[in-house]
């Protein structure tokens, strides 16, 4: 099946393309709250909250008997809710720290959630079967009703995230501070960490407890390495969201046995190592080539100055200079001596070197430049 | 001595369980010093101002500012937190740093706007960091990032200013760009609280100390009370009583 083939499908198809829309819209709305996860250093707590969420599925099965989506979601819901917000009120209560209160609640709600699920499944009920889907998620189960509901979901994430903006930057930044000029941080946090669970509840079904963090944390990993400015993160990570969900289900489907889930988290993932490579600021091919760049510049500079140094104690500064002078000082090689010509900074005759007026006064500046960075 | 008092502390006492950090304390700072509070790692010079600002909730004691609790007085007050306090790496200007000082008068969700922009941009301009504006926060040296911490501070255009450690991990230059706005401040007749551990540029830079180690030992303008009794009882005996243990 050929890309254009595949667009086709995707308008024609009702069942493409309600998972299509559904991934995608759960990859904008896990982008972007994932980037308010991210810098708040709590990347873990989108894992630990799925986790919780699994005892939650079961229990609401147990109690119901139905295999709703709705119903085991609003289960999903309770118990993420109540891991989330136990795990802060370990964090501030104890002495532990938030990764090994993550830890806990991820290993104690998750263990809670399997032993339900194997009791689940000795029972003689031909209902259970398919629980365990919400493990790795299953997107060809998703209705047109999700979707809708996903779409709600985000648009009150979306506005409220606009309307508290300025409050919610300050608190990602400075918590201590925003108390001081008065915001609740309490309310502020709560809506926050609130948000972040409903996200994780809305992509159980199609990514499934286990992978459920990578959804959150990736686009906005990627994200960050673009930008410097907090909006365009957000934005970013939400695009970077919204495309994993669109490709990871379009290989999913093009090819068969390819469950999506999976899928989306490595084609999210395949952003992430595109940005840390690629990216101009802070990825690191970049760096890279700019570390190689101002190595080799700051060789021509030592070797230059050198010759400034000898240069600036004859009245003429363009006399010339037996190589051999150079011998003295390491850093010269026959590759930057034609460098330094090639820039029009020396002369080389035979085996003379001689400054030229531009380098004469390029080597004077240096070393002055070189004490004010120092400054 | 001057009439009116900026901040009145009664009975105020903190512990992290079970242990006191601060132990019943009772102070009064006039308005209009430049006051150091000095002592030892572990006096809870940080807790002090935390405690007065409601970050950290005391187990006993009361706090007024101007006469009135904090929460009433929150636009008088503003705050210099540590430089280690926030991750530097936030993606985000030095200009919305120092925009962030104009948040507590907007109060909720209303955007800051020209008039904002213009004080925070001016008060860049007092802290020497006008140039940096547009500088993501990490390309800042440790000594810009306190002005920028500072001009935030300067934004809020308050009438008490409580600063911790601003002079931690800055070089000679930044120090007496600092020293001199927060004359500066003291000659506008704002008060300003300054946690710090230089003793030798106490009676240099401040006209008030305050003495504490847990309890509070001595406060006072820095001519009357800055001396080897006052020093030997905040850190002296202290120190002795940890080596004997």
């Amino acid at each position: 099946m050929t890309i254009s083939e595949y667009i086709e499908l995707l308008f024609n198809d009702y069942t493409l393309r309600t998972i299509t829309l559904g991934t995608a819209i759960l990859g904008a709305v896990c982008g972007m709250l994932g980037s308010f996860a991210v810098l708040r250093k709590q990347s873990l707590l989108g894992d630990a909250i799925s986790h919780a969420a699994l005892p939650g599925i079961a229990v609401a099965f147990l109690i119901t008997g139905a295999k709703d989506s709705n119903t085991l979601l609003l289960g999903a819901l309770i118990s993420g809710l109540l891991g989330a917000f136990w795990i802060k009120s370990i964090i501030t209560k104890t002495h532990l720290k938030s990764d090994t209160a993550l830890g806990l609640i991820l290993s104690l709600f998750f263990g809670v959630g399997m032993l339900l699920l194997t009791f689940i499944q000795k029972q003689p009920n031909a209902n259970q079967a398919g629980l365990d889907k919400y493990l790795f998620g299953q997107a060809a189960t998703l209705l047109e009703k999700d979707v809708w509901f996903m779409a709600i979901v985000t648009s009150v994430c979306l506005g409220v995230l606009l309307l508290f903006w300025k409050e919610f930057k300050l608190l990602l930044f400075d918590p201590d501070y925003t108390k001081t000029l008065g915001f609740n941080i309490k309310f502020l946090d709560t809506l926050i960490t609130s948000f972040i669970v409903a996200a994780i509840i809305l992509g159980l079904q199609t990514v499934g407890v286990v992978l459920m963090s990578a959804m959150l944390l990736a686009p906005a990993a990627a994200a960050r390495q673009w930008t410097n400015s907090l909006a365009i993160m957000v934005a970013l990570a939400a695009t970077f969201g919204a495309f994993s969900g669109v490709i990871g289900t379009g290989i999913s489907a093009s090819y068969p046995n390819l469950s999506t889930g999976p899928v989306i988290v490595l084609v999210a993932s395949v952003f992430v190592i595109v940005s840390f490579i690629f990216s101009p600021g802070r990825g690191l091919l970049f760096k890279e080539i700019r570390f190689r760049k101002n190595r080799n510049d700051l060789k021509l500079h030592k070797t230059l100055s050198f010759m400034y140094d000898i240069a600036k104690n004859h009245d003429d500064i363009s006399h010339p200079h037996t190589v051999k002078i150079l011998n003295n000082f390491q850093g010269y090689t026959k590759k930057s001596l034609h460098k330094l010509e090639k820039e029009n900074l020396i002369v080389l005759i035979g085996s003379n070197w001689s400054l030229t007026e531009e380098g004469f006064f390029k080597a004077k500046n240096l070393y002055n430049q070189h004490i004010e960075t120092n400054d | 001595m001057k009439e009116e008092i900026a901040v009145a502390i009664d009975d105020l006492t903190v512990a992290y369980n079970y242990k006191p950090v601060l132990w019943d304390i009772d102070l009064t700072i006039p308005k209009g010093v430049l006051m150091a509070i000095v002592g030892p790692n572990g006096a809870g010079k940080s807790t002090l101002i935390k405690a007065i600002l409601g970050i950290i909730k005391p187990i006993a004691g009361s706090v007024t500012i101007f006469g009135k609790p904090y929460k009433n007085q929150r636009k008088l007050v503003a705050y210099v937190p540590q430089k280690g306090s926030v991750d530097w790496d936030f993606p985000t200007t030095a200009l919305d740093v120092v925009l962030m000082g104009t948040y507590g008068s907007l109060g909720w969700i209303k955007r800051p706007g020209k008039t904002e922009k213009k004080a925070a941009l001016e008060a860049l301009e007092k802290v020497g960091m006008l140039p940096f504006k547009s500088r993501q926060i990490s390309q800042l040296s440790g000594g810009q990032q306190q002005r920028i911490f500072l001009a935030r501070a300067l934004v809020q255009n308050a009438e008490i200013y409580f600063m911790d450690e601003p002079f931690q991990g800055v070089d000679a230059t930044t120090e007496k760009a600092i020293i001199n706005i927060l004359k500066i401040l003291r000659k506008a007749g704002k008060t300003v609280i300054v946690v710090h551990h230089d003793l030798q540029t106490v009676p240099e830079y401040f006209d008030w100390v305050t003495f504490l180690n847990v309890k509070k030992i001595a406060t006072g303008p820095v001519s009357a009370i800055f001396n080897n009794e006052n020093l030997i009882k905040t850190y002296g005996i202290n120190y002795q009583v940890s080596v004997l243990e």
